[in-house]
């Protein structure tokens, strides 16, 4: 640690005005404060700082995010191997999952960061760091099969239109993965949704390399709930065994790669809400918000999507993941303590009602947190408001 | 009087399609800039049309303009108006079926674009006929050259045609190449306009509001 302190200090110089790479200076700042945590402070009024600033809490995200994305690696070269019918060790469905998500997760952070590296230079900005969770999110909620170059565009797209014209890191309305995520579900639908996207079938840098099964079948289980015509129904895995809810709970089940263990999931929501920076109301009122839904559906029952049991409405798809991970984003979400009981609870309500109610968009949980994005503020403010006036009517009853 | 346009008359014309541009500038006209883009060649037909309506209203208002009482002049105006688009519509359907099917309500919604009501207002009223006829002119073509960019770029992203003809070869598509579906919707359109407008204010920066 001293010795790169001591080489930063040496190169510093460099990169401060009249230097050889002035011009680079906020490249160097956004690395060096990367690195180590700024030792300037606020010269205006009374602030209290700690240690953690925003790069802290992002790296905090990264780090929660880890199981999840480690498990889909692994959950990727389980679903090949399952789908090619042949006996491989840990290490190698491992290894295969590793080859296969690496390269989307260098695609995104190139294209994200270099956006944010140019704008930053043309402004005169500082690097902001925002992007250091989004890169990691993006790769983890499209399904293995997306071409790169897709994700490269939804990337570029996503970064400028939500986040850039918005002001960039803390100013975007929208959560910025899941615009990506929604650019390439409705730009390229056939890449993003239905049966052939979630197992790749391909080898891998030759590793993998077989043909697949007969019985062999892609179909996502939500896939197979917004197809199924008879109640209840019966979820199977690729080669056609049936699922249970023990096998939705681990996540060795085709879905988007970092969504599928909720296991993983929980000890990233468990990291988040030990470190305080996501915050545990929003999550659980999200899950509280899906649960009524899924139950008056119950009541209902009359489409087979209808008739999935509460549980395993909550364990399928991207409801955990979205939960924990999208719908607490402190810049998107609600602020207020009650707003963050209302927004997750409008989440999880309409993360179901789409799954359920519209079989052409089998998940629910990107449009519902998008759709509530937008009302976040307007939550907040009500909110607000609704104090103000109980204070107010406090006064003139003390008054009188 | 030796010269077609004077100075005044040239910025009547050539004004509207950039500094003063009836969609990117005044943001009129937007809705139909969405509806009609998807394609280029109804962009281009509905650019014609509201250039033919706008510049044929301008004239028979400004003729007129004397003679119309203050109170019921938007009543006129509308019948003016109303009366030329159903004209354009029906020449449409004659020569044009195909493409009036593809535009379908929205050569009858002329009748409420912005732009019209607006030139009308703002021009016709208070000018000679010669003077708005060429605003009218320059105003369609204005909201027509940004009909004529947001649909060459939809259709070209969108289904890797131009005017119905391929455009993106063969073998991008073989290479893995999709046409890229969200262009077709209409959340695309207006990022398209917004592009331009960010594109236009950069060159204009007289135009940028602090």
């Amino acid at each position: 640690m001293k010795a790169l302190r001591n080489y930063i200090e040496k190169i510093k110089p460099n990169f401060e005005k009249g230097g050889k790479f002035e011009k680079f200076h906020s490249v160097f700042d956004g690395f060096e404060t990367f690195l180590f945590v700024p030792s300037s402070t606020s010269r205006s009024g009374v602030h209290i700082h700690d240690c953690v600033d925003s790069k802290r809490v992002m790296i905090t995200v990264v780090v929660a995010l880890l199981p999840a994305l480690l498990f889909g690696m692994y959950n990727v070269g389980y679903q090949h191997f399952l789908a090619i019918g042949q006996q491989a060790g840990f290490w190698t469905m491992f290894f295969y999952g590793f080859l296969a998500v690496l390269p989307k997760i260098i695609v995104s952070y190139a294209v994200g960061l270099g956006i944010e590296f140019i704008i930053a230079q043309i402004k005169g900005h500082e690097i902001q760091e925002g992007f250091l969770v989004s890169g990691i999110l993006i790769p983890m909620i499209v399904p293995i099969d997306t071409p790169l170059w897709m994700i490269a565009v939804a990337t570029a797209f996503a970064v400028i239109f939500a986040k850039e014209v918005f002001g960039g890191t803390g100013y975007n309305i929208f959560n910025v993965a899941l615009i990506t995520r929604a650019f390439l579900f409705f730009a390229y639908p056939a890449a993003m949704s239905g049966d052939k996207v979630f197992v790749r079938t391909t080898p891998v840098c030759s590793l993998g390399s077989g043909s697949v099964v007969d019985t062999f079948s892609g179909a996502s289980p939500l896939g197979q709930v917004a197809t199924a015509t008879s109640s209840p129904v019966d979820i199977v895995n690729i080669v056609g065994q049936p699922l249970t809810q023990w096998d939705y709970f681990l996540g060795l089940i085709p879905g988007s790669i970092g969504e599928t263990s909720k296991l993983a999931i929980l000890i990233g929501a468990a990291i988040l809400i030990a470190t305080q920076v996501a915050s545990w109301k929003t999550m659980l009122s999200v899950f509280v918000g899906g649960a009524f839904m899924a139950s008056i559906f119950n009541l209902i029952g009359s489409t087979p999507a209808m008739t999935v049991s509460v549980l395993d409405q909550l364990l399928l798809g991207g409801f955990a993941f979205g939960a924990v991970f999208m719908a607490t984003d402190p810049v998107t979400s609600a602020r207020t303590e009650k707003g963050k009981y209302i927004y997750g609870f409008l989440v999880g309500f309409f993360a179901i009602a789409v799954r359920v109610l519209n079989p052409g968009y089998p998940e629910g949980m990107m449009l519902a947190i998008l759709f509530m994005n937008a009302f976040a503020p307007l939550i907040d403010y009500f909110v607000v408001e609704s104090n103000v006036k109980k204070r107010l009517a406090r006064i003139s009853k003390n008054n009188a | 009087m030796g010269k077609l346009f004077s100075n005044k008359q040239k910025s009547i014309l050539l004004g509207p399609l950039s500094k003063n541009n009836p969609v990117v500038v005044q943001m009129l006209g937007i809705c139909s800039a969405l509806a009609v883009t998807a394609k280029l060649e109804p962009a281009i037909v509905m650019a014609l049309s509201v250039t033919v309506v706008v510049a044929f209203a301008n004239v028979i208002i400004s003729l007129i303009r004397n003679t119309i009482p203050s109170r019921i002049r938007i009543i006129v105006q509308l019948v003016v108006v109303a009366a030329l688009v159903t004209i354009v519509s029906e020449f449409l359907k004659a020569y044009a079926y195909d493409v009036s099917k593809q535009l379908s309500v929205f050569v009858g919604l002329i009748i409420t674009n912005c732009i019209l009501m607006g030139r009308l207002e703002a021009f016709a009223l208070a000018n000679n006929p010669w003077d708005s006829f060429l605003d009218g002119v320059g105003n369609g073509l204005g909201y027509g050259i940004i009909l004529i960019i947001v649909g060459f770029f939809r259709e070209l992203l969108g289904s890797g045609t131009l005017l119905g003809f391929q455009v993106i070869p063969e073998k991008f598509y073989e290479w893995g190449y999709v046409n890229n579906g969200l262009m077709i919707l209409p959340p695309m359109a207006l990022i398209v306009v917004a592009i331009i407008i960010w594109v236009h204010r950069s060159y204009n920066a007289d135009l940028q509001e602090k």
